[in-house]
């Protein structure tokens, strides 16, 4: 390692992002002047190709042993400057980046102050950057195995997925059987086809796996490790399970209608929910349209009505359940078929029909003289052997008192009741509506913030089948990366301890939130597993003996970022 | 009027127009009043001709549309808002105004004479409050004055006492508690009164404040920000003496009892059970329950200032419709446990000829033949 700093300085214009605000010029020009600085320059776009190879240029031209990329958020670009430095030759720990967009241009107005603070944010992390020494990137073995939660569709087609590529699968099922609530139903949007022929083969084809190992009747009790190590106690298996990748395909509740007491549900035979129209259904389908009888008599008027626990924001489901409104129209246009002489009509306010097939399928509902009246029903009560719905018609503008025989509530999903107990049992957030949460709605929607642990299906959210497979394929096969690679990166800005510092007082091992440390039993001294730890410092700052150092991060390199600031 | 102010202030943008309010509301099936299509027009339009809406008296509050609402936009509000705007404007018709005038010179809508509050109790010892005690009740403008609502008062006066529970009221000093002020738009009196209740019952000092009245119960526990005083119905207080024993009953009431929910009590703060345990308590009397109970309860239409004001309503009255659907059940007796729905029901009664058949009675009425 070469003693002396010869730092270059790199500010990113980010279009006008940051230019409009900040006098980049002015921010380069001050720059050069900072102690150890070989070269400061600015550039329209830092993060593309001709932005890198300017860098990686320098890097060879003037011998540069560090990097100063002065642009947007370290999230959002530093493995790319890591990645460009490394391929110039530059040990990745040695590009260090100053935030002047989103901590500056984006929150100023005024150009000269904001120009300024970029300026000091700048020297800041130069003199950070003087400071920083190389670290070794390491990676850590993983045992190629896999354990999914769940065995619905989600779970079977992510277990599939996994076991085709080679690697063996744990599928982990709390009931007696495979198939989750798809098995509860009866025939699937848009093609009508029955649940029992494509559960059937799928179900068939997870058992018969050579790969995968079926658990039923039992349940993860506790999770530890990491990615590429995880160790999974389940009950009834009397060792725990090593894999190195997690599915998570729990699945959701279905909403009790009992929660809303106005619907009547409970209380009238003449209302039902979706999921036992389905099992009316399929039982007509077997028997004859009699089994829809309410009262002794088939129904001469169906009502449905949506959103039934969904996008309620007073129960604490703002969401939209995603496939009321298809079932809907997939059970309206069947009972238009079974019971000809019957009038059926959907109570909605807004149709949502956004899967594959789902609009044509709905005008095909509504072309059989499926009725869908704008409006949501406030209330339901009797009139003698029917039921009342209370409701307006928004689009008449009119209060209606609607008579029917039969209601169907579209009832929407909800989080799985326990879904608290294996948010805690792996650590793993959960949104604010409950269901699991992935990193990023958009652009990362499997993963989570334990590494190694992935989404599939209606835990993160609701979702149809054609979405729970899409996701549940997407699982496995991000499952599968650090299965296939065999090994997993570590962080190497990790704590180190100094064990002729160290007193053996054991706080860090009580604030870590990772686990990654514990009392050597031998030598009662502090140890830091630094496949584990994940760099956030809490162990360094708790340390009363000043024992463990936070590499990357350590009191030489910060305290000489809080002097440039001040200075 | 201008739309934009009042849109903002009650974040009426949430609405998605599903028609639940509306669709729940039973005034709506009656007379013009629309609320789902008030809020589109406050949406949609820059200015808004309040005076051309007759139908804003109509409005009981009784809040199915804020009970019901999947976005949390509280409908009702608006209208109460709307009222603000013709209160302000001194257009609003003269039976409201009458029973405003009433409560700000004599603290009770129906301008009875302030020294003449405690005539309810005549014959009775009651304590002043401000000599301490732990049960402030508050009487309210009704029971005070109505001769029909009085023996309610007399009722849970002669309980609490026999319950040995330390109670006072503020005899000529109770004043009314604002909640159909409020309601009727005149949100300038409601704030004073506020004022000068919160202090005045604060300066007792007392643990719980008990209403006869859902409506007095409502504002003292949701709009005055009493933290450290528990506001209680009083079929919260009685159900708990009768669960604790203190409260005995030594006659029997045979008879077969059905249970009309006010909106008040029960929709907006949810006290369904209380007083059905109170009604069940009362050795034999047989509860029976109308179709619509609880959070289906159909509006008596006398809240929101209806008491007041004549309405556009020119179908049947909810309350006609109410006894028949209570005679239906086959009861004798048909319970209540708010001085409003007392009195429009016992009106009903008459008019729909079921005197022979229903006797409308309010809760303590029963429990104190069975004292």
């Amino acid at each position: 390692m070469d003693p002396q700093p010869r730092i270059g300085v790199y500010i990113c214009h980010c279009g006008v992002n940051i230019a409009a605000t900040v006098d980049v010029k002015a921010v380069a020009e001050f720059a050069a002047t900072l102690p150890g600085v070989t070269v400061a320059r600015d550039y329209l776009y830092m993060c593309s190709d001709p932005g890198q190879r300017l860098i990686q240029e320098d890097i060879k031209a003037h011998n540069l042993n560090r990097v100063v990329v002065a642009s947007c958020s370290p999230r959002m670009h530093e493995p790319t400057f890591r990645g460009a430095g490394e391929q110039a030759g530059l040990n990745p720990y040695l590009v260090e980046m100053a935030n002047i967009r989103e901590q500056c241009a984006w929150v100023h107005s005024d150009r000269g102050l904001a120009t300024d603070k970029a300026k000091w944010l700048v020297a800041s992390v130069v003199a950070k950057a003087a400071r920083l020494e190389p670290l070794e990137a390491r990676e850590v073995g993983v045992t190629p195995e896999a354990l999914v939660i769940g065995g619905g569709v989600a779970g079977m087609t992510a277990a599939l997925d996994i076991a085709e590529a080679g690697f063996p699968v744990y599928l982990v099922e709390r009931s007696d059987h495979l198939g989750g609530r798809v098995a509860d139903l009866n025939r699937i949007f848009p093609t009508l086809e029955r649940v029992a022929d494509l559960l059937g083969p799928l179900t068939e084809r997870v058992q018969s796996h050579p790969n995968i190992t079926v658990l039923l009747n039992t349940e993860v009790t506790q999770v530890e490790g990491y990615v590429g190590n995880f160790e999974v106690t389940v009950r009834g298996v009397e060792e725990p399970l090593g894999v190195g990748a997690l599915v998570i395909a729990t699945g959701y509740d279905v909403f009790n209608p009992r929660r809303k007491p106005e619907l009547g549900y409970g209380q009238y035979p003449n209302v039902i929910t979706s999921l036992e129209m389905e099992h009316r259904l399929a039982a007509a389908e077997e028997s004859g349209p009699e089994v829809l009888a309410v009262n002794g008599r088939l129904p001469k008027k169906v009502a449905f009505i949506q959103c039934v626990g969904s996008r309620d924001v007073q129960l604490g489901h703002p969401y939209c359940s995603r496939v009321c409104c298809m079932y809907t129209a997939k059970q309206s246009r069947l009972v238009r078929e079974l019971l000809p002489e019957a009038e059926v009509t959907v109570f909605y306010m807004d149709v949502r029909t956004f899967a594959k097939g789902a609009e044509e399928f709905y005008d095909e509902a509504r072309k059989k003289r499926v009725l869908y009246r704008r409006g949501m029903v406030s209330e339901i009560y009797r009139r003698g052997e029917r039921v009342i719905l209370a409701g307006e018609d928004t689009l008449l503008g009119r209060p209606f008192d609607f008579e029917a025989d039969l209601v169907v509530l579209a009832v929407g999903m909800e989080p799985r009741a326990d879904a608290a107990e294996l948010s805690s049992l792996l650590k793993l957030p959960r949104s604010s509506d409950g269901f699991f949460l992935e990193i990023h709605p958009k652009m990362r929607p499997v993963d989570t913030a334990v590494d190694g642990v992935f989404l599939a299906g209606c835990c993160q959210g609701p979702k149809d089948i054609p979405d729970t497979i899409a996701q549940a394929k997407a699982a496995a096969s991000s499952a599968l990366i650090p299965l296939l690679r065999g090994t997993v990166p570590a962080e190497s800005a990790t704590a180190v301890v100094d064990v002729e510092m160290c007193a053996g007082c054991g706080m860090c091992v009580e604030v870590c939130p990772y686990g990654a440390a514990d009392l050597d039993a031998l030598w009662n001294v502090s140890r830091i597993n630094p496949v584990l730890c994940k760099g956030c410092g809490a162990c360094a700052a708790t340390c009363p003996s000043k024992a463990i150092r936070l590499q990357h991060f350590t009191p030489d390199q910060v305290l000489a970022q809080v002097d440039a600031l001040l200075g | 009027m201008k739309t934009e102010p009042i849109t903002e202030q009650l974040e009426l943008f949430g609405c998605i127009q599903c028609g639940k309010c509306t669709g729940g509301c039973p005034l709506a099936r009656k007379t013009e009043l629309n609320i789902r299509s008030m809020i589109y027009n406050m949406l949609v339009e820059p200015e808004l001709d309040v005076h051309a809406h007759p139908e804003l008296w109509d409005c009981t509050t009784c809040f199915t549309c804020v009970v019901r609402c999947p976005k949390d936009v509280r409908p009702a509000e608006l209208i109460i808002s709307l009222r603000g705007q013709l209160v302000e404007s001194g257009r609003i018709p003269e039976t409201i105004g009458t029973a405003l005038m009433g409560i700000f010179r004599q603290g009770n809508p129906n301008g009875m004479a302030r020294e003449d509050r405690s005539a309810w109790a005549q014959g009775m010892e009651i304590k002043d409050a401000r000599q301490g005690c732990s049960v402030l009740y508050h009487v309210g403008c009704i029971p005070s004055y109505d001769l029909r609502v009085q023996p309610v008062a007399r009722a849970l006066a002669r309980a609490l006492t026999e319950a040995g529970v330390d109670f006072g009221t503020l005899g000529t000093d109770e004043n009314c508690c604002g909640n159909e002020v409020r309601r009727m738009g005149e949100e300038g009196l409601f704030e004073m009164l506020v004022e000068e209740n919160g202090e005045l019952i604060r300066s007792v000092g007392a643990d719980r404040l008990v209403t006869t009245s859902p409506h007095c119960f409502n504002t003292f526990k949701n709009e005055y920000g009493f933290d450290d005083i528990e506001v209680l119905h009083y079929t919260q207080l009685v159900a708990e003496l009768i669960e604790q024993g203190r409260l005995k009953f030594t006659k029997e009431v045979k008879a077969k009892v059905t249970y009309h929910d006010p909106c008040f009590l029960g929709k907006q703060n949810g006290v369904f059970e209380e007083p059905r345990a109170i009604i069940k308590a009362i050795p034999g009397v047989e509860l029976v329950e109308m179709d619509r109970n609880r959070e289906r309860s159909l509006c008596c239409e006398g809240g929101g200032g209806r008491m007041w004001v004549e309405g556009t309503n020119k179908e049947e009255r909810l309350a006609f419709q109410r006894v028949h659907e209570a005679a239906d059940t086959g009861a004798e007796i048909l319970a209540v446990a708010c001085p409003f729905c007392l009195l429009t029901l016992v009106d009903a009664v008459k008019v729909q000829g079921l005197e022979e058949r229903l006797k409308v009675m309010d809760i303590m009425e029963i429990v104190n033949l069975a004292l």
